[in-house]
């Protein structure tokens, strides 16, 4: 319907439609047609092929109106009148096309016509070429069949000529040495002469050049054998000789055996050299001063082959390693590069090129180089291992540098060698070695500077021994000024030691050393090596040889001075709490430690040195302790209590005890921080001792108290240690001054007290232990932490002396204060 | 299972000498020496009723002297022998002397025990054991399960072997040896072997042990520095014969194998102080008991070096068959050396501790103020060493 409405007189629309019509009409169904087709099966689509004149018309009359029924029919109208026009059109074209098409068709014709009778003419003239061609080769034929036997025969001649000429001419070559144009004039003639050797005449020349060539083969490897000549050379006769059919192995082994001679010479050179320095070592500067030939042990050989080794015998690793690396290393490399260049990288050509020559001739290299390489490498070793001292790393650093490196020539050279990995080894486990031997330096420095502390120790101590016997107890403040001097060079010495050997050390490491880069040296070097191997190694060591102070002195005393152990103490301590972590951090970081493996912490050590420290300190107040102990204990035990006089004096062992802990608290002082210490009362040296204070308790003391008495007695101290802790004797203490004179002050007066209660005493005698304990009380107090302690056990003391004693009757205070202050 | 709590005893005097009474199997007794200048001494017999935790005691004099040191008879219950200090023209001397309780002293003490101490009976002296030319007596030892007719006494460098005649009414000198050496040399305390048919003593002096041959009274050994400082008691394991214990003033407590003297075979330092005393308990001698003048006492079970080591050999086959008491056994199996017990009832310094001569779970231990504490060991370790 819609084509219906759309007006005739658009062009375009009406075109197409018309073109559509036309490929219906000739059956060419194209694009779009599917929807037409849905629209075309409308009976009333006045353009589709199921269209029914009456449906449409029928629906026409049902539909419209009268007035749309007249538009309709005029539009319709118009639509016929167009589309006749348009067939008009379409028929007046297509004639006008067929007729041209015809015409054309003509004009082909005539052409086509012309152009055969030109092709029969080029034929028939083609023919006649090809005649006389073939008549020209017929006369020409038997010239040519002439003029080429000639050539032949002048080729064939100039052969024979060669080949007769050719005994002369190897003769000649022979004399002038050129030794390459021979064998390859030879090489030329070989074959024929052996094609042809029936014939007598050639028989003579191939004998002739057989033994010419012969002789030459005899010069070329006597050559070869002077091996004075270059390697150029050399090279230039093998090549000749391979290809005069010499075998390929007989002049590798030739090779070989002529390279090892020369490398054996350079290795029996080091040998000497090592020989040399050993027995130097041993025999001392004297015999090296005399003359070569008259040395017995001086083995000729070496002095054969390297005159100039021995008076310079004893020379550095260096210059070891340096003579090694260029007389050997560098020969050895020369060998090789020329045997490879020689068998092995040879262009091949010819029949000569027999696939397995490289491949055994590289067998052969490897077995040769393997065999040499580990020679050298266990001579040096065996240097290596006379390198004890350790004084200067940087030559053995330097050597093994130069060692190593010059071992990566061989890996360009000869890349599936083992040799460089084996150099790789020594060099690490001269590290090792390296390692080692510092630790143990470190040790025995330990030891030394220990042994002159001790010494330093001991020198003043003797002044003081005799000063004090002459009564001056000024000298030991002279003594003990030295103490923490000696504590700071001691740790100072210690730790310059320790960072000196790791700037050693920090040479294997460095940049610009080839090894340094292999993966042990990065790794387990730093971190197995140095961290664990040495530092971790020597800070236990300084530990253990501090326990073993403690262990093995003994319990009288020992032969450790008391104030080395007191420095000890310190010094575990100090490590404890800086100078450990200082150490490891600065090797960490020196070394760039990259912990793969499981390495001991720092509090691990630090709690080794804090548990080193105190049990030295431990140990020193024992020790002193022990010192005083006796001292008291002498001198109760040998005295005759019940018979002494009434006392005038102080003793003079009382005098001599705080004269001691004075000076221990000097020394301790100069180390140790002072430390905390209950307030003291007002004034504690005044104390007096409550037992005799009030004259009630004296009178319990006289001769006349009753059978209940005894029970008094006990219950005062009783009451005394109920409220009062229970005392530690040998107690572990604190890492301060007043800790240490407690417990060295304790373990003094517990001896006292337990020497007084075996003792009987007479009433002077009890007496005598009144003032001594007043006299102790005056001066000890102000040392301990708990005066109190001091209280307790000379009130102990005094105590027990009452109840052993035989006529308890106790001094006055007044006198008592008297005689002490007088004393 | 609580541990019965221990049973304390006060003296009103000082005291250091404490024995058990060697010869009483049935009772458990242990007497004890004071020690007071001024009074008449006593020696204080205690009876200790296990059943009912009850103390009897009874009170003898023992007006000759202060007493040091106190050891019982093997033989005859009433014998025993103190060391005494003697005071005489203000001179100390300590003597020896041998002494035999009164018969009636139990029944007596019992009938009117508020009256003991008003009315105490006297010790029968039997014999001195003269020493006036030797010295003072550091301690008389009895021969270990003899027939109590042999004491020997150690008088400051002497070891006098006495033969004891007549009921004990007369001492004799069979034989003697002296210690020689340079400076003052004194014995500090003795032990006579109860192995090698009693044949063996060993004495310390200073910081040695020595052991003697009483046949030939001739030292056989000899530890020297086997304390850093003075040993002041020792003591014989009574199943191992070679083993003996030694304690001083280094606060150790170091066992001895006297064939290997070179180094102790084993050291304990648990005290802190000086250790006086040193027991072996008479069955078990795995248990091992110390007193100290840090007023303690430690009881500690020695397995490793006892004659009972831990796993029964005889066992093995057994157990090979039964698995549940091879579970058990393991359940049992960490009976290792160690303290099993410290006892601080005392306030001051222990002296002397003694195992009950008739339970060998129960022991006493005396300090220097008076004070006598009876413990027992610990349950649970009784019935671990029993079972």
């Amino acid at each position: 319907m819609s084509s219906a409405t759309t007006p005739p007189d658009s062009d375009p629309t009406g075109r197409r439609r018309v073109h559509s019509m036309l490929k219906l009409y000739y059956g060419l169904n194209e694009e779009g047609t599917a929807a037409e087709q849905a629209e075309s099966l409308d009976p009333c689509d006045i353009n589709g092929p199921h269209f029914d004149p009456e449906v449409y018309l029928n629906k026409l009359r049902k539909d419209c109106s009268l007035c749309e029924l007249m538009d309709h029919e005029s539009c319709m109208v118009k639509q016929i009148r167009s589309l006749d026009s348009d067939m008009q059109t379409l028929v007046y074209e297509n004639y006008n096309k067929f007729i041209s098409a015809t015409d054309t068709i003509r004009k082909m014709k005539n052409d086509f016509k012309k152009m055969e009778d030109e092709m029969d003419c080029l034929s028939a003239n083609m023919a006649a070429i090809t005649e006389f061609s073939a008549r020209i080769s017929g006369t020409l034929q038997d010239q040519h069949a002439q003029i080429t036997k000639l050539s032949g025969v002048h080729t064939l001649l100039r052969k024979l000529q060669f080949l007769f000429e050719l005994p002369a001419r190897l003769n000649k070559c022979l004399e002038l040495q050129a030794y390459a144009q021979a064998v390859s004039a030879h090489r030329r003639a070989r074959c024929v002469l052996q094609q042809y050797s029936h014939m007598p005449s050639f028989r003579g020349i191939q004998d002739d050049c057989h033994v010419i060539m012969e002789q030459l083969a005899q010069q070329l490897r006597q050559k070869f054998r002077d091996g004075g000549s270059s390697a150029k050379d050399l090279s230039e006769c093998v090549e000749l000789l391979l290809q005069l059919d010499e075998p390929a192995e007989e002049l590798c082994d030739k090779f070989l055996s002529h390279a090892q001679s020369r490398l054996e010479a350079d290795l029996q050179g080091l040998e000497a050299e090592l020989k040399d320095s050993a027995f130097t070592d041993t025999g001392g500067g004297s015999v090296q001063k005399t003359s070569p030939g008259s040395n017995p042990i001086s083995p000729s050989s070496s002095s054969v082959i390297n005159p100039f080794l021995s008076p310079t015998a004893g020379t550095d690793i260096l210059e070891f390693i340096d003579r090694g690396c260029n007389e050997f290393v560098s020969s050895l490399c020369l060998v090789i590069a020329s045997y490879q260049e020689l068998f092995i990288n040879r262009p091949q050509e010819g029949e000569l090129a027999s696939k397995n020559i490289p491949e055994m001739a590289n067998g052969k290299l490897h077995v040769f180089v393997d065999t040499l390489a580990a020679r050298y490498f266990s001579l040096v070793e065996r240097r290596i291992q006379e390198e004890k001292g350790v004084g200067d790393n940087s030559l053995l650093v330097r050597a093994l540098d130069r060692f190593h490196r010059r071992l990566q020539a061989i890996t360009k050279l000869l890349p599936g060698s083992a040799v460089p990995s084996h150099g790789t080894e020594i060099v690490v486990r001269a590290a090792r070695e390296r390692i080692k031997q510092y630790l143990s330096a470190l040790q025995t420095f330990y030891h030394d500077s220990l042994t002159d502390v001790r010494q330093a120790l001991a020198a003043p101590r003797l002044a003081v021994g005799g000063a004090s016997a002459s009564g001056g107890g000024v000298t030991s403040k002279d003594a003990t000024p030295s103490l923490p001097e000696l504590l700071t060079s001691l740790s100072n010495f210690i730790l310059n030691q320790l960072k000196s050997v790791l700037a050693s050390v920090h040479l294997f490491t460095a940049k610009d050393i080839t090894f340094s880069n292999k993966p042990y040296f990065k790794g387990e070097f730093c971190s197995q090596g140095v961290r664990e191997g040495l530092v971790v190694s020597f800070i236990k060591f300084i530990c253990q040889s501090s326990r073993q102070y403690c262990e093995s002195a003994g319990d009288r005393g020992g032969s450790t001075p008391p104030a080395l152990l007191l420095l000890l103490s310190r010094l575990c301590l100090d490590y404890e709490t800086s100078t450990i972590s200082y150490i490891l951090t600065l090797t960490d970081e020196q070394f760039l430690v990259q912990h793969h493996t499981p390495v001991t912490p720092v509090t691990a050590l630090c709690a080794e040195a804090r548990e080193a420290a105190q049990k030295l300190l431990n140990h020193y107040v024992k020790v002193q302790g022990l010192i005083i102990s006796q001292m008291l204990r002498k001198s109760v035990e040998t005295r005759d209590w019940v018979n002494t006089i009434e006392p005038r004096n102080v003793r003079a062992v009382m005098k001599r005890v705080v004269e001691d802990t004075t000076s221990i608290d000097v020394q301790v002082g100069l180390l140790y921080e002072e430390g905390v210490r209950k307030a003291h009362s007002s004034d504690s040296s005044k104390r007096t001792f409550s037992v005799y204070s009030s004259s009630r308790q004296q009178i319990r003391y006289a001769p006349s108290y009753t059978p209940s008495a005894p029970m008094d007695t006990n219950l005062l101290s009783n009451i005394h240690k109920l409220f009062s802790e229970r005392i530690d004797i040998f107690s572990p203490v604190e890492f301060n001054k007043v800790s240490v004179l407690t417990g060295i002050i304790k373990i003094s007066l517990k001896t006292f007290l337990e020497c007084v209660r075996i003792r009987t005493f007479g009433r002077y005698g009890l007496q005598q232990i009144q003032v001594d304990c007043h006299y102790l009380q005056m001066y000890l107090w102000r040392f301990v932490s708990d005066e109190n302690l001091v209280h307790f056990l000379l009130d102990e003391i005094v105590g027990s002396a009452a109840h052993r004693c035989l006529d308890p009757s106790p001094m006055e205070q007044s006198v008592i204060e008297v005689i002490c202050e007088r004393g | 299972m609580e541990d019965d709590a221990p049973v304390i005893y006060g003296l009103e005097f000082q005291a250091r000498a404490l024995t058990a009474q060697t010869a009483e199997t049935d009772a458990i007794r242990f007497v004890v020496g004071t020690q007071s200048l001024k009074f008449d001494n006593q020696i204080h017999i205690i009876d200790f009723d296990d059943e009912n935790n009850m103390i009897n005691k009874s009170v003898l004099l023992h007006d000759a002297g202060e007493i040091w040191h106190i050891s019982g008879s093997p033989a005859d219950k009433a014998v025993l022998t103190t060391c005494y200090s003697k005071t005489s023209e203000s001179r100390v001397l300590t003597c020896a002397a041998v002494w035999r309780m009164p018969p009636e002293w139990e029944s007596g003490s019992h009938e009117s025990p508020d009256d003991s101490s008003n009315n105490p009976q006297t010790l029968e002296l039997l014999c001195h054991l003269d020493n006036t030319t030797h010295g003072s007596v550091a301690c008389v030892l009895w021969e270990p399960m003899g027939d109590g007719k042999r004491v020997i006494s150690l008088a400051e460098n002497h070891v006098l072997l006495w033969d004891l005649q007549e009921s004990s009414t007369k001492a004799t000198i069979s034989s003697s040896a002296t210690l020689e050496g340079k400076g003052q040399l004194k014995f500090t305390a003795g032990k006579w072997s109860p192995h090698h048919n009693s044949t063996q003593l060993a004495t310390a002096n200073d910081t040695a042990i020595r052991g003697w041959d009483l046949r030939s009274m001739s030292q056989i050994y000899c530890i020297e520095s086997a304390h850093g400082q003075l040993v002041r008691d020792l003591d014989f394991n009574p199943n191992k014969q070679y083993y003996l214990a030694s304690c001083g003033d280094d606060c150790k407590v170091k066992f001895w194998d006297v064939r290997h003297i070179n180094e102790p075979v084993k050291c304990l330092e648990e005290h802190s102080h000086w250790v006086w005393s040193v027991r072996y308990n008479h069955s078990h001698d795995q248990l091992l008991l110390t007193g100290s003048s840090d007023s303690r006492v430690i009881l500690s079970n020695m397995v490793s070096i006892s004659s009972e080591p831990f796993g029964h050999l005889v066992d093995d086959d057994e157990l090979s068959d039964n698995e549940e008491s091879q579970q058990e056994d393991k359940g049992k199996e960490p009976l290792r050396d160690s303290i099993i017990a410290t006892y601080e009832e005392h306030e001051d310094s222990v002296y002397a501790v003694e195992w009950s001569a008739a339970d060998p779970w129960l022991f006493a231990s005396l300090s220097y103020d008076g004070r006598l504490v009876i413990n027992r060991v610990p349950r649970a370790l009784k019935y671990r060493i029993l079972l």
